[in-house]
């Protein structure tokens, strides 16, 4: 994929000539074509293996918490979405800007293989596109399918693209009846095998120690004791991120039981909108948030009765 | 290996199924909110979704014999006496339909940490009565490379091994256990011939499948005991390692991860004992009253591959403790896997 007409390979390779950075926080080559993986680059020849195209659908901007305190300045590539996770962890402080260089790459939307896959397409060789339809070798044969159908979630309502209404789901829920509701999410949520790949993915967790880890807490749980305790997890992880969440989508990317755990993140948002104005998290590294500042006309606490809701 | 052999239309699957259902809980590949997982099988409810052409489920089959958690014991105080009390579950027979060749396989491994001394009561009570029905890989995925460790899906081993070949399910009883579940089965399935061309054609054509898959050559081989510390010492770990989240989304999808954690639940007027899955992933695993001997997720991060590459093996005649079952191939945020690590660290120049 190219950003400015040139390949994001050869702005890596020119990172490295020019001596921008002593290192590049980008994706390397899988095994398959589309298992690429977050990776650091050290020096020019290691660039061999650097890939950008439309499997690059993880975030990097958490890997620089831990990345960016190291020796020495790191350039690190963004899509769109990503600059948003980026500008609010360096509004955080968890994100010393000093020793990043950001290079914003331009994106036509990632694609997720487990939606290619959810098409009963198995024994995935290759995919070509030739515009929005993708032609997929496999060991059982040729099939075919549509780009826009099988892009990452976050992607079918991208920030930064026109279409795609981010809320539509959110508010399909909304109408739901409580019983209704409850079925939905516990059907949902018993999935859940607690391996925190939402947490530990997640930009907006960026904790040293989470409560859910700390066995001085008091309610740091391995296990579940029924199907539906998840939920206290997730609950809590959404409060916890509410107002700082960008809505980047990773944590519903990773869950590996296929949980739309970005729905209950974009219902906070929605009603933080609804409530204080519209606030894009991450649009800008400095601002305050609508819920770390004080306003005299902010909304009471009795809105959440007075509003309706929860037929 | 009885050389007996019965089928049953696919088409009457059901009827299978609520035979088998009659006699013991039965539990079957069936989906939720769009996931495959191995679930009760309920014949009275219409509306489940048993997907016996899902490869693999999300979670293992590993469920069933080693739950993700179990009690273990209840405290409950009063005045100056503690009592004791054993609330472990207790299992009454089941069986498990759909179990694939990688998933069978890995009971023998989990077998071997359990069942020897001291014996594991509680996975020994489920392996005592739980019947396993393998199901041949019609279709198997780029992700799979059980044939590494020498398995044949197109004989998945097993109490009792099934295919689906011809519009029809094929049932061979491999084990006394399975012959005996067989004979309640007298009603619904049919005598069919072990040679019958097209459950021999069907095999042929898995392992035709199998040998163009993108992993069908995948050699582990340079992983032995005695190159341990070599293995170790490799500087490949440190950018390994760089994509790891440290979640534990490959240990707990895995069928051969075994590790627990036994943890006290203050209940308010007494103390749950239970035990459930842990993972070398996180930070306080195998946390000791000094602290935790790997303070770096490159240092747990090698722990996993050297656990299942080089340390089980050199305590296991040479058995490796990975199935190829491919779950955490699909599965990790970072697609970071046992494959990309065998190939970076396997190769004699590299490591």
């Amino acid at each position: 994929m190219q950003t400015n007409n040139r390949p994001v390979k050869e702005i890596a390779q020119e990172i490295f000539a020019e001596n921008q950075a002593e290192r590049i926080l980008g994706w390397k080559r899988g095994e398959f074509f589309y298992d690429n993986s977050p990776a650091v680059f050290s020096a020019a020849d290691e660039l061999q293996e650097f890939v950008y195209d439309a499997f690059c659908g993880s975030n990097l901007s958490k890997f620089l918490v831990k990345e960016a305190a190291k020796e020495g300045r790191i350039a690190v590539l963004l899509k769109p979405c990503d600059r948003y996770s980026f500008n609010q962890l360096v509004k955080e402080h968890r994100i010393d800007k000093e020793n990043v260089l950001p290079i914003e790459i331009d994106c036509d939307g990632m694609v997720d293989i487990d939606k290619v896959r959810a098409l009963g397409i198995k024994g995935i060789k290759s995919i070509s596109a030739d515009g929005d339809q993708l032609t997929i070798e496999t060991v059982y044969g040729q099939k075919n399918c549509s780009k826009e159908d099988v892009l990452l979630l976050k992607c079918q309502t991208c920030k930064d693209r026109t279409g795609g209404d981010r809320f539509a789901l959110v508010r399909e829920i909304e109408e739901m009846s409580s019983v209704e509701r409850y079925e939905f999410w516990r059907s949902e949520l018993s999935k859940c095998i607690r391996c925190n790949a939402c947490r530990n993915v997640c930009p907006a967790c960026t904790c040293e120690k989470c409560v859910f880890d700390n066995d001085k807490s008091g309610i740091a749980n391995k296990a579940n004791s029924d199907s539906f305790e998840e939920s206290l997890y997730h609950m809590i992880r959404a409060f916890h991120v509410a107002g700082r969440c960008t809505d980047c989508g990773e944590c519903s990317r990773v869950c590996p039981q296929g949980i739309p755990l970005h729905l209950i993140n974009r219902k906070v948002i929605k009603d933080l909108n609804e409530f204080y104005g519209e606030y894009q998290a991450g649009a800008d590294d400095s601002s305050v948030g609508p819920l770390t500042s004080y306003e005299l006309d902010d909304v009471e606490p009795d809105i959440v009765m007075n509003r309706g809701g929860g037929r | 290996m009885s050389s007996r052999i019965w089928s049953i239309d696919l088409e009457k699957a059901d009827e299978l199924f609520n035979a088998l259902a009659a006699g013991q809980r039965l539990y079957l590949p069936i989906e939720q909110a769009g996931q495959v997982q191995f679930k009760e099988y309920d014949p009275a409810d219409s509306k489940q979704k048993v997907r016996l052409d899902a490869l693999n489920t999300v979670r293992s089959a590993k469920d069933l014999f080693f739950p993700q958690s179990e009690n273990m014991a209840a405290f409950k105080r009063e005045g100056k006496k503690i009592e004791i009390i054993d609330n472990r579950e207790r299992v009454s027979p089941f069986a498990i339909f759909g179990v694939r060749a990688c998933d069978a396989r890995s009971f023998e491994i989990l077998d071997r940490v359990f069942l020897s001394e001291p014996v594991d009561v509680s996975y020994a009570d489920r392996r005592e009565n739980g019947t396993v029905i393998t199901l041949a890989c019609n279709e198997p995925e780029e992700t799979c490379f059980c044939e590494a460790f020498g398995i044949d899906a197109a004989e998945p081993g097993g109490d009792i091994s099934a295919w689906i070949a011809d519009g029809k399910i094929w049932w061979q009883p491999i084990t006394a256990r399975g012959e005996a579940l067989t004979e309640a089965l007298a009603d619904v399935l049919t005598n069919a011939e072990p040679d019958d061309e097209k459950l021999v054609m069907q095999k042929k054509q898995i392992r035709e499948i199998i040998a163009q898959l993108p992993l069908h050559e995948l050699s582990l081989e340079s992983f032995q005991p005695e190159r341990l510390k070599e293995i170790f010492d490799s500087p490949k770990w440190q950018e390994l390692s760089e994509a790891c989240i440290g979640c534990g989304t490959c240990t707990f999808v895995c069928p051969t991860c075994q590790c627990y954690d036994i943890r006290d639940y203050d209940t308010g007027n007494g103390v749950q004992r239970y035990r459930c899955w842990d993972s070398c992933m996180y930070s306080d695993f195998v946390m000791m009253a000094h602290g935790n001997p790997r303070t770096s997720q490159v240092e747990r991060f090698r722990q996993r591959f050297m656990h299942k590459l080089v340390y089980y093996p050199a305590n296991n005649e040479g058995v490796y403790s990975c199935v190829g079952c491919g779950r955490c191939l699909a599965k990790c945020p970072s697609s970071m896997n046992i494959v990309k690590v065998a190939k970076a660290i396997g190769g004699e120049a590299n490591v």
